[in-house]
């Protein structure tokens, strides 16, 4: 009998499960409830893209593509970026096709950091980051970041945090799960505390399309000097709603992305070749979808964010993704508790903020990728909570 | 393009607070942009979508095809109007292409319907032909989905 304790690395066995699993047993465990948790759009790939991918599955082209993606694709996004961030990257060297955002996240990761290494993570944020970090051998050192300053990471934060050993940011903004953006003047205060260091950083756009208030996107890659220490990560999965295709890319300076490149081949070998096709109309020709959804969302946004107000639940309006994060400190109650006993009471699932890092204790994560119908139904349960357990 | 009708559109259920939050407008600009449009004929009214198979399986639906001959000094219209004055008529419209007319008529029962379009429709001056065809499945209407299975695919609780 083999004994899988002793052969099973100290340093996979301690990762924690997400915060988020745990939850979603829970909400398994009951019928008829209305979710307001999930973390992809409610909208369908757009029509043209899932045609492009019925299209070339009957011409047969099923075979890998190159390691770093179709060329046509990498110039598709080279475009993409051009037009939306303003930053040129060259095709052939400095882009890679990655299986969805989460492996471009990881390749970068393990290129970047090794043992002893520290790497800043703002928090609350995706939950990934961390682990990643800890099975490179470095050490994730989270940054608060605070309901006041509209969960913005500041150049205070982070200059606190920052030591000899720091080897790279990693800046998740639009941000999940609390809705924040950092706009031009932020991200300047956080390069002006990176000039003239090595510190690498980590740029996850994945919702860079869904800003709202016209508070269009930037890239910390977008600011003077800053893109010789700028991997930008993003994908198809938000803002194409193309969350099962599993298809991101990576870009950034030459010389990471050469070594980015070995070991995506060695791990991947090519992004799925009919997901990369699709992914190409997609950035050529659905512009006109994207728009009405983002549209979409923050009619649904605004709706949310008054509603907990309404309720007394302070929510501050977030301008990014298409979560809204209220602060559930008033009920008395744990994040956890609370959506515990909300799913159990009014069968309404929404993610606890403690699933996202520490600092999220005290708010819940409600995501708004659903219809209005649905929206103003859970709200409904939500507020009719509130007054059950005042009482 | 108008968002408010187009949120109206939707769902016309909606509450002028809702709408206000979602457009980004005051309560009273909602209530003076819907005043407006229904002043203007735009809106016309507010009904309810209803799968009407589903109410009472005996209640039938017809699509009515009518081809319509050209008359000296009138137009369709005059038909038109005559037809959509029976309370049986749901929804009148003239078409181009293969014939003129189309009508929808609600029944109780297949054979009242059939019965309204011969002795009705089909004797009314101007009428040459009629063709009826009864809807058998709601499969969407006005944007919305009838499916038994249009549920949500995605898992209860993701990252």
């Amino acid at each position: 009998m083999i004994d899988y304790d002793k052969i099973l690395p100290e340093h996979i066995t301690g990762i924690q499960p997400s915060g988020i699993r745990k939850f979603f047993d829970i909400a398994q465990q009951v019928e008829g409830v209305i979710s307001l948790s999930v973390g992809e759009p409610d909208f369908k790939t757009p029509w043209a893209v899932r045609k492009e991918a019925i299209r070339v599955l009957e011409k047969g082209r099923t075979a890998y593509t190159a390691n770093s993606g179709l060329i046509e694709l990498r110039r598709a996004i080279s475009d993409y970026l051009k037009d939306t961030i303003h930053t040129e990257y060259s095709p052939d060297k400095e882009i890679i096709v990655t299986v969805g955002g989460s492996e471009a996240i990881d390749m970068a990761l393990r290129t970047l950091v090794q043992a002893g290494d520290e790497v800043l993570v703002p928090e609350p944020s995706f939950v990934c980051y961390s682990p990643l970090v800890s099975v490179c051998g470095g050490t994730p050192v989270p940054i608060v970041t605070k309901r006041e300053d509209n969960f913005r990471l500041t150049a205070e934060a982070l200059k606190e945090k920052i030591t000899p050993k720091t080897k790279a940011l990693v800046l998740p903004f639009p941000n999940n799960p609390t809705g924040a953006v950092m706009r031009r003047e932020h991200l300047e205060q956080i390069a002006d505390v990176l000039r003239g260091t090595d510190i690498i950083v980590l740029s996850d756009e994945i919702y860079s399309e869904m800003t709202y208030n016209g508070a269009k996107h930037v890239s910390f890659a977008e600011i003077d000097g800053m893109r010789e220490r700028t991997i930008v990560i993003n994908g198809f999965s938000k803002a194409f709603a193309m969350t099962g295709w599993r298809l991101g890319y990576a870009a950034g300076p030459q010389p990471i992305m050469k070594q980015m490149l070995k070991l995506h081949q060695y791990c991947i070998m090519s992004s799925p070749t009919v997901s990369q096709y699709a992914a190409i109309t997609a950035l050529r020709s659905c512009r006109e979808e994207v728009d009405k959804m983002i549209e979409e969302y923050d009619m649904r946004r605004r709706l949310l964010v008054k509603g907990f107000n309404d309720m007394g639940l302070d929510c501050f309006e977030p301008e990014g993704a298409f979560y809204v994060f209220p602060c559930i400190k008033s009920t008395g109650m744990t994040s956890a508790e609370f959506c515990e006993k909300l799913i159990y009471g009014k069968k309404v699932a929404v993610v606890p903020g403690s699933a996202f890092g520490e600092s999220g204790e005290g708010f819940v994560r409600v995501s708004y990728a659903y219809s209005v119908q649905h929206l103003t139904t859970a709200l409904g349960r939500i507020r009719e909570f509130l007054e059950e357990i005042k009482k | 393009m108008n968002k408010l009708l187009d949120l109206l559109r939707q769902n016309a259920r909606l509450s002028n607070a809702e709408l206000a939050t979602m457009l980004g407008i005051t309560e009273a600009e909602v209530a003076a942009q819907i005043k407006q449009l229904e002043a203007d004929g735009i809106l016309m009214g507010y009904t309810a979508i209803i799968n009407e198979e589903s109410v009472d399986e005996t209640r039938v639906t017809a699509i009515i095809e009518i081809k319509v001959a050209p008359m000296k000094g009138k137009g369709f219209d005059d038909l038109a109007h005559t037809i959509m004055e029976y309370d049986e008529v749901d929804s009148v419209f003239l078409l181009s292409g293969a014939y003129d007319l189309s009508v929808t008529v609600t029944g109780t029962s297949l054979r009242k319907v059939a019965l309204f379009v011969s002795e009705r429709l089909s004797a009314l001056d101007g009428v040459i032909s009629t063709a009826t065809h009864f809807i058998l499945k709601r499969y969407k209407e006005k944007n919305h989905v009838f499916s038994e299975d249009s549920t949500d695919e995605r898992s209860l609780v993701s990252p």
